[in-house]
């Protein structure tokens, strides 16, 4: 396992963050707009992952409905625009609450259970959300919701234009990290990896297992909620798809590729993965068996993650 | 209510049952055993579908095509085991989650170049495409009877082998206790891949002969896979007997609520809002089920570790 202490701001943070803050300008300047959408879809899903890390990774708790909070977040904003309810201020912040409320719900009850059967009860009560936005025809049923338009922001900030949003994506999300970081090097992350290494034994120091965990699940809920707000502005599109069991493996897989438990675990592991799918498919058309031997191949030389390897490296091993 | 769609929907229940049965029945095993998460299982449903559709395409005969596709899978799944997932049941969880959902990928995009995207036709026997009248006012389809019918003789042969054999005893023992199995001197390999090759011969069974009814198609095998995970779950992981009446329940809360729900809310619901809530209802439906089971009985229902 790693250390306690996890590094907010390893070497390759500020280099990254000053890449991405030139990045939509060069592939303006070589007229590459293609490019700052997938950028933005690759930030989104770094979100979503980072908040199931903090559940899997230092919470230990493998949830397998992930989905059901991006996509709570994301039918939100859609549903509330359909009933005139454009303002992101007003939005977003409504959409975070309930994916939070939805997570406290299943929490509360999931966190009964333990190891596989945990695992299957989150999948349990995703599934049940995913048919309950499938039956609701109102709201797209099986097609999915189509968003008038993107989230209103005011300001003189117009969110229509891939550049702004895709700044406004990088803000939100580099504002999470940081936030998730503070969150895990903080006493409640301290307790929480405590819980993750033996719940009977923090139990026994005194510690309430329970409500921290909850709490790590509710936190994770509303950051995975927030990656959904986002994501249902990006494509214009509340699908069910979103909150499909496929969704909430696809961001499992980008956790464990990346490196389970570690701070910038989920976001390499979903920038790989879509970088992967994205330069391969326009290659092949058969991507998947690329993207399924590339997957192998980090089992058998990175067991536990892409960043384990550098910590090796790092650490002379 | 009209008895004799309950009958039928009640034939179809057991039939879809059964077939989930053979599905779980490896899954289980596997887990129990092997302590391994194989999200690939769905996969050799797959190969055991595809390879059907071909065999019969040459053979003409469906029992040979399915026979063939039985020791086709079966063979595939121990070269699996030997040449890589042996090596991942050290691993933990996740990491054999990630194998093997990789694993999928990689035999998902294999059968689409071997066979191309478009779905297979694989037709029932002749003789069997018919109807037959059980008792007046009562007619089932011969082929579903011919599945529920191999479904049951393979549930009991299970039950058989696994309850009153050698080859069972020491299978029940990698199940309850991993550990003390291999210290008493079982050949933990030798077992180990032969528990796999049964568990692939099973699901390859199970889509060989829902090839007819479903399409055969690249990702026919994802959608069902959790629904086998939902059975061996609500059962136990690990049994057998759970496996069964995991998959019975499964089977006819599914295919019951289906038609049932939509039907007993027209009676108090406008028809367009039945139709629409019904189906999603009967699909909640299942994960309710297994939700309640695991809140009363966190380890499912025969829990297979003493």
């Amino acid at each position: 396992m790693t250390g306690l202490h996890h590094s907010l701001l390893p070497r390759f943070a500020l280099p990254a963050l000053a890449l991405l803050a030139a990045f939509p300008l060069v592939m303006q300047a070589i007229d590459q707009p293609f490019y700052i959408v997938l950028a933005s879809r690759i930030l989104i899903f770094a979100l979503a992952a980072s908040s199931l890390n903090l559940l899997i990774g230092f919470g230990g708790m493998v949830s397998f409905g992930h989905a059901a909070f991006f996509g709570t977040g994301a039918y939100t904003v859609g549903i509330l625009m359909v009933h005139g309810v454009d303002s992101a201020w007003i939005a977003w912040p409504a959409a975070v609450l309930v994916s939070a409320l939805v997570a406290l719900l299943i929490g509360a009850i999931s966190l009964h259970t333990r190891g596989v059967y945990f695992i299957m009860i989150t999948l349990a009560f995703a599934q049940m959300i995913y048919y309950v936005f499938v039956s609701l025809k109102a709201y797209g049923g099986d097609d999915g919701l189509t968003l008038a338009s993107r989230s209103q922001v005011g300001l003189g900030v117009d969110l229509e234009s891939d550049i702004v949003f895709y700044y406004v994506v990088l803000a939100i999300v580099a504002a999470m990290l940081v936030l998730l970081g503070r969150l895990v090097n903080a006493r409640f992350g301290r307790v929480l990896q405590a819980i993750r290494e033996n719940e009977t034994r923090a139990e026994a120091v005194g510690f309430p297992v329970y409500r921290y965990k909850l709490a790590c699940f509710v936190i994770g809920g509303a950051a995975a909620g927030l990656a959904g707000v986002l994501i249902v502005n990006q494509n214009g599109l509340a699908s069910p798809n979103l909150l499909h069991w496929a969704q909430s493996g696809m961001l499992m897989i980008m956790v464990i590729l990346g490196g389970v438990g570690f701070l910038y675990g989920g976001v390499l592991g979903a920038v790989v993965l879509l970088l992967l799918e994205e330069t391969l498919s326009d290659y092949t058309i058969h991507w998947q068996l690329g993207v399924g031997l590339v997957l192998l191949a980090s089992v058998l030389f990175a067991p536990n993650g892409l960043l384990s390897l550098a910590r090796r490296r790092a650490a002379g091993g | 209510m009209d008895w004799i769609l309950l009958l039928e929907q009640t034939l179809n229940g057991l039939q879809f049952g059964l077939m989930l049965f053979l599905l779980a029945a490896g899954l289980t095993l596997v887990f129990g055993i092997m302590d391994m998460i194989n999200l690939a299982h769905g996969s050799l449903y797959m190969v055991g579908a595809y390879l059907a559709a071909t065999l019969i395409a040459y053979t003409g005969s469906f029992t040979l095509a399915v026979l063939g596709a039985l020791a086709g899978t079966a063979v595939f799944g121990a070269l699996l085991e030997v040449s890589l997932l042996r090596t991942l049941y050290q691993r933990d969880h996740l990491t054999q989650v990630l194998a093997t959902f990789a694993l999928i990928l990689i035999l998902n995009e294999g059968t689409r170049m071997i066979w191309g995207s478009q779905a297979l036709l694989l037709n029932a026997p002749e003789a069997l495409s018919g109807p037959v009248e059980l008792f007046p006012g009562l007619t089932y389809p011969a082929y579903r009877l011919l599945i529920i019918g191999v479904g049951l003789a393979v549930a009991v042969a299970l039950y058989l082998l696994v309850a009153h054999t050698r080859v069972g005893m020491l299978v029940r023992a990698g199940a309850s206790n991993r550990e003390m199995a291999l210290t008493m001197g079982v050949n933990v390999k030798r077992l180990f891949t032969a528990v796999f090759a049964a568990g692939a011969a099973l699901s390859a069974l199970a889509g060989a002969l829902l090839g007819p009814l479903l399409a055969v198609q690249v990702g026919m095998g994802e959608s069902i896979l959790i629904l086998a995970f939902v059975v061996i779950v609500i059962g136990g992981i690990g049994s057998i007997r759970g496996a069964l009446v995991g998959a019975l329940l499964v089977g006819f809360v599914d295919t019951v609520g289906r038609t049932l729900l939509p039907m007993s809310l027209r009676t108090v619901l406008p028809p367009a809002v039945a139709s629409n809530l019904g189906p999603a209802l009967a699909s909640i439906l299942i994960y309710v089920l297994m939700a309640a089971v695991l809140l009363w009985r966190p380890q499912g229902l025969f829990p297979a570790r003493g």
